[in-house]
């Protein structure tokens, strides 16, 4: 089995948001990175693969070379190399175009990644690469057993899950349930030192136009202070909720 | 030309996403001087969509579809895409939308956005605004492509009526194989979900103890509403992981949050800052919560929630 791991590198989740350049960029002065959490899911079952059934473990992301260190990270998890697209991450489409150059420049048949990532929110990578290369594609998924070439697939549904199996070659988009938060791996040092032996391939991009375009970025508006009530009248709560707010 | 919409139906019922896409694609189809198509798949009721402005309603009948397929319904949606000139494909955030909605986009080579909150702001270049860095921001985007397909997010337009007098054809598209094959599905029926629901009622750590969930899940059944919990709730197996909300777990964007006991670490506030009025009530008021909320009470769950409960029900009952 070989296996890819699709990586993106984000703003750690408490990071505060802000915009530079008239509000067109991210302003990434002060952000620490990390890998993706719905990514480190993936990444995370992936190692099970390796250590009980023998699969190799290949990270990838499409980034500029400020990504590396995220990709040493997940080596010091312990997957054995990692690639980086070296080009600007443009749209999700052009992402998950460079990811199956790769996928079929590896010959990679179980693809894991992240039902979405922190930052953009897009949630299209994993379906878009799944229909550029027709293979199985499970979304929001919260299990995934491999025997041989068959695997078993669990995904979240509106109000309960569903079960479903399929072939290899296969790609998941993965979400907390694929494995739970206490198996989450910290590297320890051994990790860490071997990361920096292990190959970090850097190919070049396969040029895709970008379909999509962010021009602009707004903040959140500034909220109004809450409302306080007293705890010994709760009926004025019920009376804002009706006649203020509209909801009940 | 004309603007082409998904309308997901359950058991043959229209889901209030569908009514709300309705409502979103006939003012884009009216922003571009077009007419909306509406495709439904197995419902029965396709006359429902005209009072929300569905000029044309293209109904597709096929047993073989009563199991969801992400796979053959994008190929069915990229199949009326092209049969109506659709210039722009819209589809709601559901469970089965977010699953199938870039696959539509990846069948047409077309760009997608997704958690798109309002109107197109501009025609040329087409320009949409999405909620991004996990609620914490906008953006602003263009869609480059002829076609454009568009993640409508939940409960972010709301229902519209525009009655329209509606036509309904049968659309017979071509089912492509798949195999992946759906073996089992288990789904609680007759709750109200997380996802469906219009109020959510969250418990966190401050209840001490999965003994204490009665008076949440009796507010939650007083207002009709779903049951949530903090992620430290689920992790400690007080309640189940499925009704874990936040960052990592379940998205929430009803009309209204009530988070019980909940400090509102940042990862929480995340996943539920898309609810429109959030209530928090918890004993300590520097708890992170009352900065995000809108109505707070600053008190002991086990007195307020009781009173609430109480308020509620005669509430409920001069207002019925």
């Amino acid at each position: 089995m070989k296996i890819l791991v699709c990586i993106s590198h984000v703003p750690d989740t408490t990071s505060k948001i802000n915009f530079s350049e008239n509000n067109t960029k991210f302003d990434s002065s002060g952000v620490q990175y990390v890998i993706n959490p719905y990514d480190e899911f993936a990444l995370t079952r992936a190692m099970w693969f390796k250590e009980k059934q023998g699969a190799s473990v290949t990270v990838a992301t499409v980034g500029n070379a400020t990504t590396e260190p995220t990709l040493r990270k997940a080596l010091a998890i312990g997957a054995d190399d990692a690639i980086r697209v070296n080009t600007e991450a443009l749209d999700g489409f052009t992402v998950a175009k460079e990811l199956a150059e790769i996928v079929k420049n590896g010959g990679y048949n179980l693809v894991l990644a992240g039902k979405e990532s922190i930052d953009y929110n897009g949630g299209m990578v994993p379906a878009m690469l799944a229909t550029l290369l027709d293979f199985n594609f499970v979304n929001a998924c919260i299990g995934l057993e491999i025997e041989g070439d068959k695997a078993t697939i669990s995904r979240e549904i509106d109000g309960g899950k569903e079960t479903l199996s399929a072939n290899l070659p296969l790609i998941i988009a993965g979400q907390k349930g694929l494995v739970e938060e206490k198996d989450l791996r910290i590297p320890n040092m051994r990790g860490i030192m071997m990361a920096r032996q292990k190959p970090l391939a850097i190919v070049e991009s396969s040029n895709g136009k970008a379909t999509t375009s962010i021009v602009s970025f707004e903040k959140q508006p500034a909220k109004s202070a809450c409302k306080l009530v007293d705890a010994d009248n709760v009926g004025e709560l019920i009376s804002l909720l009706h006649n203020e707010a509209k909801v009940i | 030309m004309s603007v082409l919409v998904f309308a997901e139906s359950s058991e043959g019922k229209f889901k209030k996403s569908a009514l709300e896409v309705t409502s979103y694609g006939k003012k884009v189809a009216e922003q571009l001087g077009t007419n909306l198509v509406v495709l439904t798949i197995n419902s029965s009721e396709s006359a429902v969509l005209y009072n929300y402005g569905a000029e044309k309603v293209l109904t597709v009948s096929n047993d073989a579809l009563k199991i969801f397929n992400a796979k053959i319904v994008a190929n069915i949606v990229k199949q009326a895409a092209e049969k109506e000139s659709a210039q722009v494909v819209i589809i709601d955030s559901n469970a089965n939308g977010l699953y199938f909605a870039p696959i539509v986009a990846a069948n047409l080579n077309a760009g997608f956005a997704s958690n798109v909150i309002a109107l197109p702001t501009a025609i040329a270049p087409f320009t949409v605004k999405r909620k991004t860095f996990s609620n914490k921001a906008f953006n602003n985007t263009q869609i480059l492509t002829d076609i454009k397909v568009i993640g409508l997010a939940k409960n972010s337009f709301g229902l519209v009526e525009n009655k329209v007098s509606g036509t309904t054809e049968a659309f017979s598209p071509i089912l492509v194989e798949s195999n992946l094959v759906s073996t089992a599905i288990e789904q609680t029926k007759g709750k109200v979900t997380i996802a469906d629901a219009d109020i959510v009622v969250s418990g966190g750590r401050g209840l001490k103890g999965p003994e204490n969930w009665g008076m949440i899940e009796e507010l939650a059944s007083v207002l009709g509403a779903a049951t949530a919990c903090s992620k430290p709730v689920s992790d400690l197996g007080w309640r189940p992981h499925s009704e874990h909300v936040g960052q990592t777990g379940k998205p929430v964007s009803s009309n209204l949050y009530i988070a019980i006991g909940i400090s509102g670490a940042i990862q929480h506030l995340a996943g539920v800052n898309s609810s429109k009025v959030k209530v928090v009530i918890n004993t300590d008021p520097e708890a992170p919560f009352f900065k995000a909320a809108d109505y707070g009470i600053v008190g002991d769950a086990f007195e307020v929630v009781p009173k609430l409960i109480e308020k509620l029900k005669e509430f409920k009952a001069n207002n019925a």
